[in-house]
């Protein structure tokens, strides 16, 4: 009896290079995709930050970095090697054990997000590709819970967080990790509610089999109704902490938010967890929403260079965007962003999954589909007028009150 | 679309031309007036300027010139008047080149040069010598210093505020010569286009 049969029906991660006797040649296999993920995502962090300080530079009608190798392109790479040598302060009035902890708590799930994307493989067959004779998956994992997988890791690197900057024995930072936890948490509701409706569209929580659904269906980005899709931009924005939502961090009043006490290595270990989780933020919405690496695979030789271009092509769209989103807009107010989260994004995409639902439940039972739909909108029409009902009663009720306190005062 | 018009402004800023000079490797050309370094003149047969009557020092609000006038030796005379200026020493750790010196100067020797990139290294250097301050003997252009940084064509228009605003910035003396000449120049021609005519950053203000 092989590995294999006896792990199957506990298996955490289907990849058919698993089937069938696991034998040092399939370990060596696999230590390459890890290392080669691992490389990856360092030097994609390293020229996205490049990217980013060029192109904010471009639309503010500047240079950006210039002097660091051609187009200033290893400026990052200085920038690393100066912290490196910089002094590493612990502050001391600060929770010593946390306080190096916190960094990797960031740092940890950052990477660990990207393992479970895949990156390439001909999606038109079954999304493998062929290396050394073993046939497998273009992607780190493929654990049955992928998405599960990426919500828990999120919501742990909201620790990382939180951690530091209450472990920093500073208000600045206390400030900014309250910020951070509050509206990380608020706004993971309305992304779990965004991905929620995918499942529904997908029916699989797997990285890999939600990218296969999209090549034979349409995008999900289109099957759950745009609208899901745009929550999760908003909220994932948000989760990055990502102008216009970097409140946690905000310069101008906070220094630097929960990180202002770090320097050196950890502030590092910081600056490349808020950069990895752009990149893999982007990389999740692609595969969820837009099809992964799915895309015509233009010639016969070198075939399985093609997905991978498209997968790098449509995650450099969203990583542009999140540059232009930082270049145009001004940062929220701290209300407003609680606004935005709880009475707009989470009922928007709690309505939209429920409508999504009763789409499919009706599928299902046969039942005719436009009247459904029709009662459906009808009834978040209800809703929505409810709550903004309700909304503006307290407000109102509010201000009276503010008035009334004012005319005794 | 009010909330998307920004988002095509900063897109359109991509392709816009870029003004940023990359200092110090290209330089922009500076204005003629600019106030820098000061040099003392000489008149065209090699004389000095400076007659030692310690004006300068004495309208300086920053106290940075110090000057000491003597009898000029009568078998070789410095300056073709009486005294001459035989220490002139500027501190530019002081001089905060407002152009005073250069106007209360009855005989023209002090002029500013539009020089102002230098990066000295200690105190003492940051104090010019009339030897560093004098114009070349030969062509009667400023000396280089080693912490100086130059480009072509710098050194020259060393008076040119002078001969800018004659008598009292009073433009109806626009295009009258009223200075003397210098050494390697002969007598400077007047800027132009003082009156408004054809000048284009006066605007016909006359």
């Amino acid at each position: 009896m092989s590995l294999a049969t006896l792990t199957a029906p506990l298996v955490l991660a289907a990849d058919p290079l698993l089937d069938g006797a696991i034998g040092p040649g399939i370990v060596g296999i696999v230590l390459i995709k890890v290392v080669l993920a691992f490389t990856l995502l360092l030097v994609s962090v390293m020229l996205m930050v490049w990217f980013e300080r060029k192109l904010v530079a471009d639309m503010h009608n500047r240079i950006g970095p210039a002097e660091a190798g051609p187009f200033g392109i290893l400026q990052t790479l200085a920038d690393g090697i100066k912290l490196f040598f910089k002094e590493d302060l612990i502050p001391d009035r600060a929770d010593r054990v946390v306080f190096k902890l916190a960094p990797y708590l960031s740092l940890v799930p950052a990477f660990l997000v990207f393992s479970i994307v895949p990156i390439g493989g001909d999606f038109s067959g079954d999304g493998t590709v062929t290396w050394f004779g073993e046939t497998t998956y273009l992607q780190v994992a493929d654990p049955p819970v992928g998405v599960l997988f990426f919500l828990a890791l999120s919501s742990v690197a909201v620790y990382g967080v939180m951690l530091a900057g209450w472990s920093s024995g500073s208000k600045y930072p206390l400030l900014g990790s309250v910020r951070a936890s509050a509206q990380m948490i608020s706004y993971e509701a309305a992304l779990g509610l965004a991905i929620a409706t995918v499942f529904l569209t997908s029916g699989s929580l797997s990285m890999h089999e939600i990218v296969a659904r999209q090549v034979s269906g349409s995008w999900n980005v289109l099957a759950t109704g745009v609208v899901p899709f745009l929550v999760f931009l908003l909220a994932g924005t948000a989760e990055l902490n990502r102008p216009p939502f970097d409140l946690v961090e905000a310069e101008q009043e906070l220094v630097g938010g929960f990180h202002t006490e770090y320097s050196s290595l950890r502030f590092s270990l910081f600056f490349l967890a808020e950069f990895m989780n752009v990149i893999t933020m982007s990389a999740i919405a692609v595969t969820l929403f837009l099809g992964g690496p799915a895309g015509p695979i233009l010639t016969d030789t070198l075939g399985w260079v093609w997905p991978v271009f498209w997968f790098s092509l449509k995650v450099f769209v969203f990583l542009f965007c999140f540059v232009w989103l930082r270049a145009t807009l001004p940062r929220l107010r701290y209300d407003q962003l609680m606004d935005l989260g709880w009475k707009v994004l989470i009922p928007v995409a709690l309505g939209w999954f429920l409508l999504i639902a009763t789409m499919n439940v009706a599928e299902d039972l046969g039942w005719p589909l436009v009247p459904v739909i029709l009662a459906g909108v009808a009834v978040l029409l209800g809703g929505a007028s409810l709550l903004t009902g309700a909304i503006q009663k307290a407000r109102g009720d509010a201000l009276a009150e503010l008035a009334d306190e004012e005319v005794e005062g | 679309m009010g909330y998307f018009q920004g988002f095509a402004v900063t897109f359109r800023k991509l392709f816009e031309k870029r003004v940023t000079t990359s200092y110090p490797r290209e330089k922009r050309a500076k204005p003629d007036r600019l106030h820098g370094r000061h040099v003392l003149n000489r008149y065209e047969d090699g004389m000095e300027k400076c007659i030692g009557c310690e004006l300068c020092a004495g309208v300086c609000p920053a106290n940075c010139i110090y000057v000491r006038g003597a009898d000029n030796p009568d078998d070789a005379p410095v300056s073709p008047g009486e005294r001459y200026g035989f220490v002139y020493e500027i501190n530019y750790l002081r001089c905060i080149h407002c152009d005073l010196c250069v106007e209360a100067c009855p005989t023209e020797a002090i002029t500013e040069t539009k020089l102002f990139e230098f990066s000295f290294t200690n105190r003492s250097d940051a104090i010019y010598t009339k030897a560093e301050l004098l114009v070349d003997d030969e062509t009667g252009r400023p000396r280089q210093l080693p912490w100086e940084d130059w480009r072509e064509g710098e050194d020259e228009m060393t008076s040119a505020w002078m001969r800018a605003t004659s008598p009292s910035g009073d433009v109806t003396y626009s295009g009258r010569v009223a200075w003397s000449g210098e050494l390697g120049y002969g007598i400077r021609a007047p800027e132009v286009g003082q009156a408004g005519d054809g000048d284009e950053a006066e605007g016909g203000s006359a």
